[in-house]
C-alpha cells in the first residue's frame, strides 16, 4: 500500500526523545516533511497556521492530553477531516475505544517499528 | 477527693452476670491488643523511612530517567551522523546501513517506555511517603487513601506484557 510521501506531518509529544525518534523513523520511510509540537496547545496553533496532512500524537501529555487534542481537532471545522494517528503506550482496550469514539484514524502501541508506522500512515492516507 | 483509680474488671465480676463479665474481659483484651499494636507501629521508625529513604529512592529513579535520556540522545546523534554518511554511499552499502539505523531508532523508544514505567513507580513511592506522613501526624485518624495512579482514568501508562491490548487486536478494531 503506497501513499503520497510529500505529506507534511506534525509529531506531537511532550517527550523530546520520542518526537526525535518518530521524526527520524518518518525519514527512514521517506516522509521528510515533518514538524513537532511539545503539547496540545502548541499543536493546535501549528495545525491552524500550517498546511499539515497528518498528525501523529502521543496520548500521555499535560495539560492537554492527546485525546483532548484529538477532540479539539475533530471539533474544528477546518481540521476535522485531518488524519490523526495516536502513538502511545496506553494499551488498555478502553483507551483504544475512547480514541476511536473521538475519531482517531488509527492507533499504534509503543514500542513499534518503522514498518508499523509506514503501514498505518498508508492506511489512513488512503482513506483521507 | 474520690479515688479515680480504675477498678480491675476481675473485682467487678462478682457483681455482673457471666455474659457481661466475659464481654468486658474481651474488650479489655482488645484494648491491650490495640495498645500493643500502636507501640509496634511507633517502633517502625516511620521518621527514618520517611526522611531519607523514599525521597532518595525517587531521586535515584529520576536520575535513571535523566541518564538514559542523555544516552539516548547521544545514540540518536550518532545515528543522524551515520545517516548523513549513508547518503554518500552506494546503494549496496547504504541499504544495510540504513536498515541497521532504523533498528536503532526503533530500539531507542525503550527510553520512553521505561521512563513512563519509572514515573509510575515514583508515583507509588510518593503515595507511600504521603501515607507514612499522614500516619505519623495522626495515629487516631486514618489518612485518606491516595491513589498511585494519575487522576485521569485513561492515563494508565504502559501495561505489563500480556495485560494490555495487542497491536493486532487494535488493528482489528480499525478494520
Amino acid at each position: 500500500m503506497s501513499f503520497d510521501h510529500n505529506i507534511k506531518v506534525l509529531v506531537v509529544d511532550d517527550y523530546k526523545t520520542m518526537t526525535r525518534i518518530i521524526r527520524n523513523l518518518l525519514k527512514q520511510i521517506d516522509v521528510n516533511d515533518s514538524d513537532e509540537a511539545s503539547d496540545g496547545h502548541e499543536a493546535l496553533a501549528k495545525l491552524r497556521a500550517g498546511n499539515f496532512g497528518l498528525v501523529i500524537s502521543d496520548w500521555n501529555m499535560q495539560p492537554m492530553t492527546g485525546l483532548d487534542l484529538l477532540k479539539e481537532v475533530r471539533a474544528d471545522a477546518r481540521l476535522k477531516h485531518l488524519p490523526f494517528i495516536m502513538v502511545t503506550a496506553e494499551s488498555k482496550t478502553e483507551n483504544v475505544v475512547a480514541a476511536k469514539q473521538a475519531g482517531v484514524s488509527n492507533y499504534i502501541v509503543k514500542p513499534f517499528n518503522a514498518e508499523t508506522l509506514r503501514e498505518k500512515i498508508a492506511k489512513v492516507m488512503v482513506h483521507a | 477527693m474520690p479515688d479515680t483509680a480504675p477498678v480491675p474488671i476481675q473485682a467487678l465480676r462478682g457483681d455482673l452476670d457471666a455474659t457481661v463479665g466475659s464481654l468486658m474481659a474481651e474488650l479489655e483484651a482488645l484494648g491491650r491488643i490495640i495498645a500493643d499494636a500502636r507501640l509496634e507501629v511507633a517502633a517502625l521508625k516511620a521518621d527514618d523511612i520517611d526522611a531519607p529513604d523514599i525521597p532518595a529512592a525517587t531521586d535515584e529513579l529520576a536520575a535513571i530517567v535523566s541518564h538514559t535520556a542523555q544516552a539516548t540522545h547521544e545514540i540518536l546523534d550518532s545515528c543522524e551522523s551515520l545517516t548523513n554518511i549513508s547518503d554518500q554511499l552506494e546503494q549496496q552499502h547504504a541499504q544495510p546501513l540504513q536498515h541497521a539505523i532504523t533498528r536503532i531508532y526503533e530500539a531507542c523508544s525503550f527510553q520512553d517506555i521505561t521512563g513512563q514505567r519509572i514515573a509510575k513507580v515514583v508515583a507509588a513511592l510518593q503515595a507511600v511517603e504521603r501515607r507514612i506522613a499522614g500516619a505519623r501526624q495522626s495515629m487516631e485518624t486514618r489518612p485518606p487513601v491516595v491513589s498511585a495512579t494519575q487522576p485521569e482514568s485513561l492515563l494508565n501508562g504502559p501495561q505489563m506484557p500480556g495485560a494490555g491490548i495487542s497491536q493486532s487486536a487494535i488493528d482489528a478494531l480499525f478494520d
